[in-house]
């Protein structure tokens, strides 16, 4: 996993500088580790199991009834709202981020610079400085509390960042492959469909790790858009719980380990592809 | 159409194809991004409460109560601890999980999943997580206090320590994200600058400060201005986490607009938050991108 280049380098030599940074190594494993195993063990104890024998100790039992009742009272919802508004704003995004990138990064025209520029210039707005304006035309349109309300804001606060990378992605692709195309008669239109785009899937497999992650893991939107049950995302679901079993902590904690699943079920699959996806948005300050 | 030249056909047909193209992205973007920050601005000049019709227009009053405003300076000012401690934290933690990882190559490859496992949660599950791990019934801290033989451990409820809390989690967040990018980066660095430098006789710790950490600069650089914009931004885990509290200790500018406008329904007063939010991220943004231009020319 990751892309590096392991292995290369002689073993280093066990002074004291290095049993120091083992030390410290091992420090940091505790540090990241230590909220997971407790997230994970206290998901499986009862309610006041977990107050009165102390929360590093292993539970009674691994039955996961937590879990159940979790999945049983309503989870499910929540998750298939986030799969649906996941999968619809992701085929948008990726279909019109591809269109928008074509003509910027192959085709000489007066505005090009300009449009560039300007989808450039999206990547670093706040996102709080839309969202009384989004908010309200939410509500005027009739989409307030509705999962297809949450695809709009969703899609267009992906696009510049996804527009960035698939423009540079597809401006590396030789010229000549789109001029023996046009040669043989293929058009702007067919040209993109059947010599770009086919040409362009891992900068767009990249995005769609990268901005799959993200619309997942939404919430001001989902938060601020939504209220009911039928429209909430996961991001939502936690708190939905907590307001329900506010003094059961290990119901909670099921919740969690059940939002985080999917990400180390899709870590396990896709590994060093997901690194990438994830580090994707980080190509440019 | 008859008098134009193959060359103006051409140029005509490009400009035709283009702008099918960019339509439907610029169409969003015109309807999510760019008409919402001037009516946010518009918005900003009007007592509103975000239900009712009446919208009272009171000029720039709005404006002069933010400026007036000690909450949204603490809030401001709070941001910029985090921005600062952010970058003091996570970038040197960063380079160093990533050096001690490229050491040690594949021996460690355990390290490097558990290191890098906060990256696979979301902020909003991070908050979560948090808020119980550190409280002060059922906590992480507070329990491994009480075996040393310490008592419980407040370190979300009272204000100075509040902050530094958050701080600390924000780090444990996006200390991995930077270790990422560091692999990355020494990645670049290839084998053979590595070999050479240690036939040439140098120690590894001399690797590290003459060849590789300047090696890193450009990489390191862009991972503080990562780092800048987004801790001017943050919003899901302390929103989640302490929703600006206890008090104001934990506000940030995000949580405070947002619980203007969406707690208090002061929209028009929330709309003018947000707007001079909007003008502080985007000119901080521009200062530090001009800095780093004007010292070196072939950085982008």
């Amino acid at each position: 996993m990751f892309s590096g280049k392991s292995e290369k380098k002689s073993r280093p030599k066990f002074k004291i500088s290095w049993i120091f940074a083992f030390f410290l190594a091992i420090i940091w494993v505790v540090v990241t580790g230590l909220p997971f195993i407790y997230m994970v063990m206290n998901s499986f104890k009862g309610q006041f199991e977990m107050l009165q024998k102390g929360v590093f100790q292993l539970p009674d039992s691994w039955y996961p009834e937590n879990y159940i009742e979790v999945l049983s009272k309503g989870f499910l919802r929540y998750f298939m709202n986030s799969v649906i508004l996941l999968v619809v704003s992701l085929a948008l995004l990726l279909f019109i981020t591809a269109c928008a990138s074509y003509p910027l990064s192959r085709m000489q025209f007066k505005t090009r610079n300009f449009i560039f520029g300007l989808i450039i210039a999206c990547m670093s707005i706040p996102i709080h400085v839309t969202l009384i304006p989004v908010f309200k035309m939410t509500t005027s349109l009739n989409m307030y509390d509705k999962l297809w309300g949450l695809i709009g804001p969703n899609v267009a606060f992906s696009i510049p960042i996804s527009c960035y990378i698939l423009t540079t992605f597809m401006a590396t692709i030789p010229k000549e492959v789109e001029e023996s195309a046009e040669i043989d008669g293929c058009g702007k239109f067919r040209n993109f469909f059947y010599v770009i785009l086919p040409l362009s899937k891992a900068g767009i497999s990249t995005l769609a790790i990268y901005n799959g992650v993200s619309i997942w893991n939404e919430f001001i939107f989902a938060n601020t858009l939504t209220q009911s049950k039928a429209a909430k995302t996961l991001p939502l679901a936690i708190s939905a719980f907590q307001g329900e079993h506010s003094m059961n902590i290990p119901v909670i904690m099921a919740v969690l380990v059940l939002t985080v699943l999917p990400m180390i079920i899709l870590f396990i699959i896709l590994q060093d592809k997901l690194v990438k996806g994830l580090m994707a948005g980080a190509v440019k300050g | 159409m008859k008098n134009m030249t193959l060359a103006q056909t051409r140029r005509r047909s490009t400009r035709i194809a283009a702008s099918v193209f960019l339509a439907p992205v610029l169409i969003i973007m015109v309807i999510y991004i760019i008409y919402p920050i001037f009516a946010t601005f518009d918005i900003s000049l009007y007592k509103w409460n975000g239900i009712s019709a009446k919208k009272v227009f009171i000029g720039l009053d709005n404006w002069k109560d933010l400026i007036a405003d000690k909450n949204f300076w603490y809030a401001f000012k709070n941001n910029i601890i985090i921005m600062i401690l952010s970058i003091l934290i996570q970038i040197p933690l960063g380079v160093a999980l990533a050096t001690f990882l490229d050491a040690f190559g594949r021996k460690v490859n355990a390290f490097k999943v558990i290191w890098f496992l906060p990256l696979l949660m979301s902020s909003v599950a991070i908050g979560f997580l948090f808020s119980y791990a550190l409280a002060t019934s059922g906590g992480i801290i507070t329990t491994i206090s009480q075996w040393l033989g310490g008592g419980k451990v407040d370190l979300l409820g009272r204000a100075p320590h509040a902050l530094y809390t958050v701080i600390g989690v924000i780090a444990w967040q996006y200390t991995p994200f930077y270790m990422v990018y560091f692999i990355a980066g020494y990645s670049n660095i290839g084998t053979e600058i590595y070999e050479a430098t240690i036939i040439d006789g140098a120690t590894r710790g001399q690797y590290f400060r003459y060849v590789a950490l300047p090696l890193l600069k450009p990489v390191i650089k862009t991972a503080c201005i990562l780092s800048l914009i987004g801790s001017l931004k943050y919003f899901d885990l302390i929103y989640v986490m302490t929703g600006g509290g206890p008090g104001t200790a934990t506000e940030l500018m995000a949580t405070y607009m947002y619980k203007m406008s969406f707690q208090h329904f002061k929209m028009g007063y929330g709309s003018t938050a947000a707007a001079a939010m909007f003008i502080l991220v985007t000119s901080i943004a521009l200062i530090i991108q001009s800095i780093i231009k004007e010292r070196n020319e072939d950085y982008v």
